[in-house]
């Protein structure tokens, strides 16, 4: 049957090796490999033919091992590294008809600023420590060719408020804020060009369960109310089960399962995915 | 009457590779619904009841044999081999699951629960929100619940809710897996009514109960269940 909707984002076979590689494992399999390093040049093969698509309004959970290779393939996504080898493209850029790839870097900062936000599971990445609350989110507004001072402080305002940062907050910085309260303005400041799609990196990982929980919360009813697209990484597969439609499982920088988040979790069938869900239960 | 779904040959089984287990759940199954019946399924527990609903629902890959489902929107489609995308279309707008257990999210009242479940299908929260203020009261839902969380419900309120949930979306077709287990004899009773009525509105529905008695009642079709081995045993005429 013909598909009947379009997605959002198209990853076909994705590669991203770190090293050049030796005659002994260019073709990113090797008799001599531990996991995915190749222990004679040291390169590390850690995303192998990743492909997948995203659909309008879905949250597509990835959960994986440490070292899968999940971090690299949303810093790939985000242009953050370069990929080796692989095509993405997004419905919303050029009609889908052009590889993200090999855009030029200026039009690849377009795409970030207009079309994409990230979520990084350290602050330290996502946000200026220094800058006040709503001057971090400002910046992502001029980058996208705001001028407007009124309407960005507007803007900034609705935002805070809706990932519950107190308004009178708004012009501290983040270095004086909790993880829980960092993820917050980081998440404001990814949605504040209504970017279609939006790439979340554990997130959740190393905060407290409580708050954890309510950044959880906060990520479930924006994606409900703006019905955003999410790519979200986790390694928790309780994060995956609350938020994730579907579900793909890397290992060793594969994709080596993939399905509906409840079919994953209750008849895994790839042996790895049967420890990952037989462990938590 | 148009056949809403037919499950041909259908078998499941578990490879457990890390404990070297080999579980078949159920075989050759072949069951056929016509669109409005209410087909019942018996059988001891480990027959493989459930697996049959999980399959159907894309909860379970089907490896064997194929599942049409009529759909409004895909016209024939063989579940056995529908896109995962597709699945989530048919859980939105066409096909329920309810079970005993109620799967809530933490945190989320039941008014929104119910809320939620009208959005999926579409986008005015006015008329979302007035369906489930009706849906709530006619499911008698004490009006001190709807902005409570569901995880402290009583087991039978829980019940009442997943089921409100569920039909609120008035699906063509409603899984119903042992939803009355674990229920007084009163709120067994309103359940009761709440499948009558969403039969006389036409839902097809495919359900395990404990109660032969119950099931008797409302049963088109029956099929019993040994071993993972399927029969027709019966088939009542009435509707
Ligand atoms: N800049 C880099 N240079 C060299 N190797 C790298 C680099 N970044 C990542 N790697 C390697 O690529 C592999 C995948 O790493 P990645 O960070 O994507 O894993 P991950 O799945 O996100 O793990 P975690 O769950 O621990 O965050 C690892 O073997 C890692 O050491
Ligand atoms: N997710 C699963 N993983 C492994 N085995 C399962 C799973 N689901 C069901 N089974 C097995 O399949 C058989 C049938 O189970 P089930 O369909 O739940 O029976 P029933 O609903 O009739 O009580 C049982 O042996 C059960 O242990
Ligand atoms: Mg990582
Ligand atoms: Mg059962
Ligand atoms: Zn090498």
């Amino acid at each position: 049957m013909a598909e009947f909707e379009v997605p959002v984002l198209s990853i076909k076979n994705l590669n991203k090796q770190f090293g050049s590689g030796c005659p002994r494992c260019q073709d990113g399999e090797s008799p001599s490999f531990v996991k995915n390093y190749c222990p004679i040049c040291g390169t590390v093969y850690a995303c192998r033919d990743v492909s997948f698509d995203v659909f309008p309004g879905e949250v597509l959970g990835i959960v994986g091992e440490s070292g899968s290779g999940k971090s690299t393939l949303m810093q790939c996504l985000y242009f953050d590294q370069e990929v080796t080898a692989g095509e993405a493209y997004l419905a919303d850029y050029h009609n889908g008809e052009k590889n993200l790839f090999q855009e030029s870097s200026q039009q690849q900062r377009y795409i970030r600023n207009n079309i994409m936000g990230k979520v990084y599971q350290n602050p330290l990445l996502g946000l200026k420590m220094n800058f006040s609350s709503i001057g971090n989110i400002a910046e992502k507004l001029i980058a996208a060719g705001n001028q407007h001072v009124g309407m960005m402080e507007n803007r900034g305002t609705e935002l805070l408020n809706k990932v519950n940062i107190p308004v009178h907050r708004r012009k501290e910085a983040p270095k004086n804020f909790s993880g829980g309260m960092q993820q917050r303005v980081q998440i404001a400041k990814a949605l504040s060009n209504r970017p279609p799609l939006l790439l979340l990196d554990e997130v959740t990982t190393g905060l407290d369960l409580s708050v954890q929980a309510s950044v959880l919360d906060l990520i479930k009813s924006l994606q409900r109310e703006l019905n955003i697209s999410i790519v979200l990484v986790s390694h928790d597969l309780g994060v995956i089960r609350m938020l994730a439609d579907r579900t793909l499982v890397m290992l060793e920088g594969r994709v080596i399962e993939q399905g509906l988040t409840d079919q994953i979790l209750e008849d895994p069938q790839h042996p790895y995915t049967q420890q990952l869900v037989h462990s938590l239960l | 009457m148009e056949t809403l779904l037919e499950i041909k040959d259908l078998s499941k089984s578990f490879d457990l590779h890390n404990l070297g287990k080999h579980i078949r759940a159920v075989s050759n199954v072949d069951i056929q619904i016509k669109e409005g019946e209410f087909v019942g399924i018996t059988g001891k527990s480990g027959s493989g009841k459930s697996t049959i609903l999980k399959c159907i629902y894309g909860t379970y890959r089907i490896q064997q044999g194929s599942i049409w489902y009529h759909s409004k929107k895909f016209g024939p489609i063989n579940l056995a081999e529908a896109t995962e995308r597709e699945l989530l279309y048919l859980r939105k707008h066409e096909i329920g699951y309810v079970s005993q257990f109620l799967n809530v999210m933490p945190r989320t009242t039941a008014r929104q629960l119910v809320k939620q479940a009208i959005l999926e299908m579409g986008d005015d929260h006015d008329l979302a929100e007035k369906e489930t203020e009706k849906i709530l009261a006619h499911f008698e839902l004490d009006e001190e619940l709807w902005d409570s969380y569901p995880t402290t419900f009583s087991g039978g309120e829980k019940l009442r809710l997943n089921i409100a949930r569920a039909m609120v979306k008035k699906p063509r077709l409603l899984l119903l897996d042992e939803p009355t287990a674990s229920l007084d004899h009163d709120s067994k009773l309103k359940v009761k009514l709440l499948i009558e009525q969403l039969m006389k509105e036409g839902t097809t529905m495919l359900g395990i109960f404990h109660d032969l008695e119950f099931m008797n009642h409302l049963c088109n079709q029956e099929y019993n269940m040994q071993n993972g081995i399927f029969s027709h045993s019966t088939s009542f005429t009435n509707s």
